[in-house]
């Protein structure tokens, strides 16, 4: 027994070794690989992702690159695990624009602000550097550009004898009891309000729709005061009025999509991929009925100068401040995103790159696709009104608390002013920490 | 058979009625999905019977290349994984795994009692919380994204399982006849070979079953210790049918169809071999 | 002079097998959990943020009193008890009486135990994904089939209901799981030997009597067993809740373990969810050890 022991003793002692001690792995002479970690369907296909990272390692034979694609959901945590080995599981990543903080806090991003050429600068659009940039340093090139947008059904609209899209959301109250009464539909305004980053984002465009802000000039939360809270109390009696689909309080942005094309709703606000999908006839039943409106904003707002408010929910790739291989991950991204490739796939994704929506190109990114006659001209009337989610690096807990607020609120277990104050408290005991 | 035990019978296989409509309403359900296109998918009231049923979710995933979006196409490679790594961890845990649970069920010895605490305690962490050191481990030896990692990480939490099961088993074996085979002059080893694990076959196999789908459903070490085909699992490729915008659910139940087929093979292969207790008659003697 | 080697006694040699049979396993656990667990419970002493040049504060029990003081902490605790509770007691009711049944043969019996392994095989995910489809406030099955049977005038959004949604939660993890519950005890019962019940029945005892008085008896270390795994495994529960509910609406199907997972993936705070980890264990441990004082009879023979 005693030898068994001893063995036993042995073999313990030798995988502890091993597993405490690791061992370089030679890559080929000459060749690097970096590895890429991006949102499956943000912008182009997987399959077009990857003829891209083919054309590149045709005209860099030394690099090899190794993409990875992945659900949104997922993709924070294996950030976050693939951060945690040295040398980092991921070379570059693409990154949502509430992560920035955090990440940076983190020590996770490389600054690449001295790579940034000037026509780089110049040539994309300044709205897509905000995601990327903190106190002057930039962590990253932007990708793809997205925002919120109010899309409306307008034979419904038609049927229940209205001409226009409503202007403010007092308006879109109006519009939505015709709606009802007339039997059109049941509930006429579906939202993305489940207890996920979506309902945030709701939250953000009626906000600042309603001359609010997330925190105030000091950095202090400032969702909690009559602004913020008259808006809170407003998508509540919308509920209440039945004018707001209850499984709203359930939905993310997903489900939204999939309740207007199904002809459920005459009101959604949803990120751009909505009105394609709604001219999908594969999985449509709303084919050319959607259209696109300015946000609204409350009358409150519009006469507090408020022009339009959206939320900004870009993505942009970002190099990892650990990796190896900062070098050729740089020329790959830059190639990425760089105006020749992003041209080519300007029908599969709208480009970064402002001179594409001038003469000549404007005209033929609008003629790319069907749907884009439409999309392009609706994209370049919101985005400038993009509004930021607060730029924190606890930002996902103090998002946790917000939607935590909000749905506690929603569902009548807080009054509205209650749930945001507590959830301001929170903001304030993660900010001192 | 008497007219009593007629009736008895009738009212056994009635009750069996319920229990079927349980397991049966959800999966048929789940199946219908499987057949229908998106667009029936949002038919309000439900189609419970797909009005244009189609084949084209599974067409997608069993002939790959024709598949529209690259999901599908990847999806056989996944099962592939899923059955090599699930077949892996259950058979160490099944031979492995029963030595020691006879050992610590039927051969008393100094630090029995806490090895049996110790097995059970390696149970009690959850998993997600061991992700994160298990992964710097696993990054230096570089075995990530590589099968063996999930065999390894697994055995973690289904080994303890199977030790805890078989132990189980073992227990319901009666003593009489490891008695009888030691008055026969049988050594430990001898008992455990030729009379135990014979007789606890039911158990044994009904540990592998356990084991194997205790592997082939585990996703979050899954999606975590894996990145591409080279050893990525069924739950992880199904999880890729939801895409940012793109939430595929017919695809999603195709798949999920066709992922729970190796399991119930198994077990259907399996049941030839799990025999009644055959000790009846064996004690009496 | 005491060289003389003796020859081994039977405690000496049943020790020896003992190791040589649990060698394997004990190398393959150590091997992969010890470093693990070692360096989880290291990092539980610390203030932690994730990321890389973080500075590692050494806080003590810090952590641990800073949860046990927060009220989230027991609310989960509670939640996920009720969790528990509810789903393993459903499980064990359920599952015994499937295996009682499939056990006396009725017409099928074959087919039910077949079709008891499909639920379970079904991965969790899909189960998720399934259930979140049929719990679909606008498309879903349950509400289309309780309209069509005209119990409910409108559709109602299941997982919006702040008081529904755990028992919606709860639903769906017994469907998956109480097969595994119903086999392990039919398996126990294929193994029981028939002779004692025969010679009761010989003596006169009904068929209740010889189910509560034999046949529970003879089963416990298997329902102890299947109540053990359930019990620890249904409080760690995470992966359904991951993906039906993400924790919502409010939090009200946020359980223990997805509450370490948010602390260690999404809030930063990895000492925080180390701490959260061995609490965990803590509940589980004592778990396991109530039922086993309470049922555990090691030399129970007839």
């Amino acid at each position: 027994m005693r030898t068994l022991y001893k063995i036993s003793l042995l073999v313990l002692a030798l995988l502890f070794v091993v597993g405490t001690v690791g061992c370089a792995s030679k890559q080929a002479a000459g060749s690097v690989t970096i590895h890429v970690l991006t949102m499956d369907q943000a912008g182009l296909k997987p399959a077009e992702i990857d003829q891209i990272a083919r054309e590149f390692e045709a005209k860099n034979p030394d690099i090899k690159v190794n993409m990875e694609y992945l659900g949104y959901d997922f993709i924070h945590d294996k950030i976050t695990t693939g951060m945690a080995a040295n040398p980092p599981a991921y070379d570059a990543v693409m990154i949502d624009v509430i992560w920035p903080d955090e990440f940076i806090q983190a020590g996770y991003l490389l600054d690449v602000t001295d790579r940034i050429t000037p026509e780089m600068k110049s040539g994309m659009f300044p709205a897509s550097w905000n995601g990327v940039t903190r106190n002057g340093k930039v962590y990253g090139m932007p990708w793809l550009m997205d925002v919120k947008y109010f899309m409306y059904n307008k034979d419904m609209l038609q049927k229940a004898g209205i001409t226009d899209p409503p202007k403010t959301w007092e308006e879109l109250v109006d519009q939505a009891k015709i709606i009802k009464d007339k039997g059109i539909v049941e509930f006429p305004i579906i939202w993305s309000w489940n207890q996920k980053e979506g309902v945030v984002c709701d939250y953000a465009v009626l906000l600042y729709g309603n001359g609010g802000s997330f925190v105030d000039a000091n950095g202090k939360p400032a969702f909690n005061n009559d602004k913020g809270v008259e808006v809170l109390t407003w998508m509540k009696q919308t509920l209440d009025d039945g004018l707001t689909n209850p499984s709203s309080i359930s939905s993310d942005e997903n489900m939204v999509r999939d309740n207007f094309i199904a002809g459920e709703s005459a009101f959604a606000v949803n990120w751009l991929f909505q009105y394609s999908d709604s001219n999908d006839a594969s999985k449509s039943t709303i084919v050319g009925q959607a259209a696109f409106a300015p946000m609204p904003v409350y009358q409150a707002g519009a006469d507090a100068g408020v022009k339009g408010s959206s939320v900004d929910g870009s993505s942009s790739f970002a190099i990892m401040a650990t990796t190896p291989y900062p070098d050729q991950t740089w020329k790959f991204l830059s190639y990425l995103t760089s105006n020749e490739v992003q041209t080519r796939y300007s029908a599969e994704m709208l480009p970064v790159w402002q001179a594409d929506f001038e003469g000549e190109a404007l005209k033929q990114l609008e003629g790319a696709t069907p749907n884009n006659p439409v999309t392009v001209p609706a994209f370049l009337a919101q985005f400038p009104y993009a509004n930021e989610r607060p730029t924190v690096p606890y930002y996902n807990e103090a998002s946790a608390a917000l939607q935590l607020a909000i749905q506690e609120a929603l569902t009548g277990v807080k009054p509205p002013q209650q749930a945001l104050d507590d959830a301001a408290a929170k903001w304030i005991e993660l900010a001192g920490k | 058979m008497s007219h009593h035990k007629l009736t008895q019978k009738l009212w056994l296989s009635l009750l069996t009625l319920p229990v079927f409509f349980f397991i049966f309403f959800p999966l048929l359900w789940l199946f219908s999905a499987s057949l229908s296109t998106q667009v029936e998918l949002f038919a309000v009231p439900p189609h419970w019977i797909p009005q244009a049923p189609t084949l084209q979710n599974y067409l997608d995933i069993i002939f790959p290349s024709q598949a529209a979006s690259s999901v599908p196409r990847t999806f056989a490679t996944a099962l592939l994984n899923s059955v090599k790594i699930a077949s892996a961890v259950t058979i160490v845990c099944v031979f492995v795994g029963s030595m020691a649970a006879y050992a610590l069920t039927r051969i008393p010895f100094k630090f029995n009692r806490s090895i049996q605490l110790g097995v059970i305690a390696t149970r009690m962490i959850p998993e997600v919380s061991l992700v994160l050191p298990l992964f710097i481990i696993a990054s230096r030896l570089q075995l990530i994204n590589k099968p063996v990692v999930l065999v390894l990480t697994y055995l973690s939490f289904a080994l303890p399982y199977a030790i805890w099961l078989m132990a189980a088993y073992f227990q319901t074996v009666p003593i009489e006849l490891e008695d009888a085979a030691r008055l026969d002059g049988c050594s430990r080893l001898g008992i455990l070979f030729r009379v135990v694990m014979p007789i606890s076959v039911p158990g044994l196999v009904s540990t592998a079953m356990f084991v194997f789908l205790l592997a082939w459903d585990e996703f979050f070490y899954a999606l975590i210790f894996t990145s591409t085909l080279a050893a990525k699992t069924v739950p992880v490729a199904i999880a890729e049918f939801v895409g940012r915008y793109v939430v595929n659910i017919n695809g999603m139940m195709a798949g999920g169809i066709l992922a729970a087929v190796p399991p119930v093979l198994v077990a259907l292969i399996f049941q030839r071999y799990i025999v009644r207790g055959m000790t009846a008659g064996a004690v009496k003697g | 002079m005491n060289s003389i080697k003796r020859r081994p006694t039977l405690q000496q040699q049943d020790a020896r097998t003992a190791w040589l049979l649990l060698a394997p396993s004990l190398v393959i656990l150590l091997g992969v959990t010890l470093w693990p667990v070692i360096s989880t419970f290291i990092l539980s002493f610390f203030h932690a943020p994730t990321g890389i040049n973080q500075v590692r504060t050494f806080v003590g029990f810090g952590n641990y009193l800073e949860m046990l003081r927060d009220r989230t902490f027991w609310e989960t605790i509670g939640r996920t008890l009720y969790f528990t509770i509810v789903s393993v007691g459903l499980e064990l009711i359920l599952g015994l009486a499937i295996a009682q049944l499939i056990h006396s043969r009725p017409w099928g019996w074959q087919f039910l135990r077949f079709s008891l392994i499909i639920p379970w095989a079904v991965p969790t995910i899909v189960n998720g994904a399934m259930w979140r489809w049929i719990y679909s406030a606008d498309f879903g099955a349950l509400n289309g089939l309780l309209m069509q049977l005209g119990l409910i005038k409108h559709y109602i959004p299941w997982l919006a209901q702040p008081n529904m949604a755990m028992n919606l939660v709860i639903v769906a993890d017994i469907w998956h799981t109480m097969p595994f519950v119903a086999l392990v005890l039919q398996a126990a019962l294929a193994t029981l030997p028939g002779d004692l019940e025969e010679a009761a029945a010989v003596d006169g005892a009904n068929a209740w009597q010889r189910f509560w008085q034999i046949r529970i008896p003879l089963l416990r270390p298997a329902i102890l067993v299947a109540l053990i795994v359930r019990t620890v495994d249904a409080f760690r529960v995470f992966d359904i809740v991951y993906i039906l509910t993400s924790g919502g609406p409010a939090y009200k199907t946020m359980t223990i373990t997805y509450l370490t997972y948010l602390n260690s993936f999404a809030f930063g705070k990895q000492g925080t969810g180390a701490a959260l980890s061995f609490l965990i264990s803590a509940f589980t441990i004592t778990m396991a050890l109530v039922y086993i004082r309470i049922f555990y009879r090691p030399e129970e023979t007839q």
